[in-house]
């Protein structure tokens, strides 16, 4: 079974965020990183399938030379080779971007199963896999908590809410989207990081993959990002008790959103 | 923000990724594995031996030592890294991970033959073979030369006799480096293993420091060495103290870790803690607290850096060790003292590090050459003139 992993580098989760001087994003200077979160438990459900039925796992990622170090990491834990998307013309891509090059690469490679996380830990949009998916013309799944092979191929376990999952049948090749804490994430060991050394990472430009980067053009914009703004409002509710309790509710549930 | 900004000149920005990674790792194993369970170990006087195979697993032991022997043959900044985040968990650990690595595994690489480097080395790297190094005597510290220790040369290989005091790992050791004087009054290490008629290592018992680590005497009473088992390359005092400069390295990083542990934890529980209505973290006398840790802590992180680039660069002298051990463990020593003045009366329990990180420290700062022996080295560097005696 030939399976690639997305991972996306993003900054620590313990990092000092600072918004940029255009106020549109976060500086990233000073930024350390880190795989996401939910991609890191993709690469983890992927080297449990290889170990257990065999095959390859390959780590793609989008980026610039830094993404090379989540690259490595994956190779460290235990997949067999990397693709490193590096262009230019993929820098400030949206998910639909980010979906397109992903599509176009792992078409060009090949694959039985395509994993990413759920969504990313900085913007959130849990969409990269789903657009790659429709894209390519392929099954998804999103909120994966568990893979099995059948004859069939493929019997997911996926996250409702409430507390509640369901199982889903679906032919190979597809595209699942992985939820994080599904299972236990292996350690690097320092053999797995020396041999990740000597392991292969290849890198592919938009030309390569044969991308008009028009095609690429955001279809979203960031307009302003800032901090929560902390603000404090009294209001009075004057009435009889069962107006006051009528209108408490509505504010509670429409205003507040409370319950 | 919540987090407590430990590397404040972005040093990670000047690692390469593996050697990032390896910190990773490490880290990541002593969060999950070390301090969950540290404080009970300490307390009940206990080295946890279940962790032995997970560090193995990890190939922390003589991670310096080429993959040949079954080790990870990382970099010596990755070697530094490793220590740090070790001793972040505990002192104890890390004792045991610099003495199977740099005082047992090294020697081996470094003065035995090739038949004990693939006997032992493999083995050790694994965790199944656990060593320790008898070079200190009971009257024999600072002044390794007074050994009374005696190797005498037999017909099947060599009779030895005398003691060995304050010897990490003794008791559960299966091997014991053993520096000895031979005929000629030349030291010489010899691997002596578990069970050889003679040798016994009980252990030292009602330590106040180092209480997740086992400690013990090794004595000797004619005790028969078969001749493969000396190091044959070993000549001299200079072959233990080659050894301990290996040693003496991590532990300038390990007193690191030790001291982010306290200064993390300072730095969180005084934003927390509320006197006269507000963090005691806004007061200036907390803040000087702090800012003096970070400051200490930042430049013993920029010395160890340069220390590693150095070794790796094979340009690393005894004497730079000298000072990066001296400085960082009295760095490290202070600030957990200091850290547990912020916390008062809760920073002498087991629910914080500091006092356990502290009392490990008084050790660490006579042990592997003394405050005042690393002193003297220096000062003979800067002086050319030797003050020891």
């Amino acid at each position: 079974m030939k399976i690639i992993v997305c991972l996306k580098q993003v900054p620590k989760n313990d990092s000092v965020l600072r918004i940029n001087e255009q106020g549109t994003w976060i500086q990233d200077r000073d930024l350390t990183y880190e795989i996401n979160e939910s991609d890191a438990y993709g690469l983890e459900a992927a080297l449990q399938l290889k170990e257990k039925h065999g095959g390859e796992v390959i780590a793609l990622s989008l980026g610039p030379a830094r993404v090379q170090s989540v690259i490595k990491e994956a190779l460290a834990r235990g997949a067999d080779r990397g693709i490193h998307l590096e262009d230019t013309a993929f820098d400030n891509l949206d998910a639909y971007g980010i979906g397109t090059a992903i599509a176009a690469a792992t078409k060009a490679e090949g694959f039985d199963l395509l994993l990413t996380g759920l969504q990313s830990d900085d913007y959130g949009f849990a969409q990269t896999g789903v657009i790659a998916a429709e894209l390519l013309g392929l099954p998804h799944t999103t909120i994966v908590m568990d893979v099995e092979l059948n004859d069939a191929g493929l019997r997911v376990k996926r996250e409702l809410e409430n507390g509640f999952f369901q199982w889903v049948n679906m032919p190979a090749p597809a595209v699942l989207t992985i939820q994080s804490g599904i299972n236990t994430l292996r350690y690097a060991t320092l053999k797995g990081i020396m041999a990740a050394k000597k392991k292969e990472i290849k890198k592919l430009d938009a030309a390569t993959l044969g991308i008009d980067a028009a095609s690429l053009a955001p279809r979203m914009e960031f307009r302003r990002i800032y901090l929560p703004q902390k603000n404090k409002q009294t209001q009075f509710i004057e009435g009889s008790a069962g107006d006051i309790a009528a209108k408490l509710i509505d504010k509670l549930k429409n205003e507040a959103r409370v319950f | 923000m919540s987090s407590v900004d430990i590397d404040f000149l972005r040093l990670e920005n000047e690692l390469s990724d593996e050697e990032k990674l390896v910190q990773q790792t490490v880290r990541t194993f002593v969060q999950e594995k070390v301090k969950p369970i540290i404080a009970e170990c300490y307390e009940q006087a206990r080295f946890p031996m279940d962790l032995v195979k997970d560090m193995a697993d990890l190939g922390l032991f003589g991670a310096n030592l080429p993959e040949k022997y079954g080790c990870a043959g990382v970099n010596n900044v990755a070697y530094g890294l490793i220590t740090q985040e070790l001793e972040a968990g505990d002192s104890g650990i890390r004792s045991f991970a610099s003495v199977q690595g740099g005082l047992c595994m090294y020697p081996i690489y470094q003065f035995g033959s090739e038949e004990q480097r693939l006997k032992y080395l493999p083995g050790m790297a694994a965790g199944k073979i656990i060593g320790c190094f008898g070079l200190t005597e009971p009257n024999s510290g600072s002044d390794p030369g007074s050994m009374r220790t005696r190797a005498k040369k037999v017909k099947d290989g060599w009779v030895i006799n005398g003691a060995k005091a304050w010897i990490t790992n003794g008791t559960i050791a299966d091997i014991a480096i053993v520096w000895a004087k031979d005929d000629e009054d030349v030291v010489r290490g010899f691997i002596v293993e578990k069970g050889t008629k003679g040798f016994t290592a009980p252990e030292v018992h009602h330590k106040l420091s180092l209480r997740a680590s086992v400690t013990s005497e090794l004595v000797f009473e004619d005790c028969l060495i078969p001749e493969e088992n000396i190091l044959p390359g070993s000549k001299g005092l200079k072959s233990p103290l080659m050894c301990l400069t290996q040693a003496r390295y991590g532990i300038a990083w390990g007193a690191i870790g030790a001291a982010t542990d306290c200064f993390e934890s300072a730095v969180t529980y005084a934003r927390q803690r509320i006197q006269f209505n507000r963090p005691i973290a806004g007061f200036q006398l907390t803040q000087e607290k702090l800012v003096k840790m970070f400051t200490e802590i930042t430049k013993a992180q920029l010395l160890c850096l340069r220390l590693g680039r150095m070794k790796d660069a094979g340009i690393l002298e005894p004497a730079h060790v000298s000072m990066a051990k001296m400085n960082n463990v009295a760095m490290a020593l202070d600030i957990a003292r200091s850290a547990r003045s912020i916390l008062g009366g809760n920073g002498i329990t087991g629910d914080y590090p500091m006092m356990r990180h502290m009392c490990n420290l008084e050790s660490v700062f006579t042990y592997e050459g003394t405050n005042e022996v690393h002193m003297l080295i220096l000062g003979k560097h800067i002086t050319g003139l030797e003050a020891f005696t």
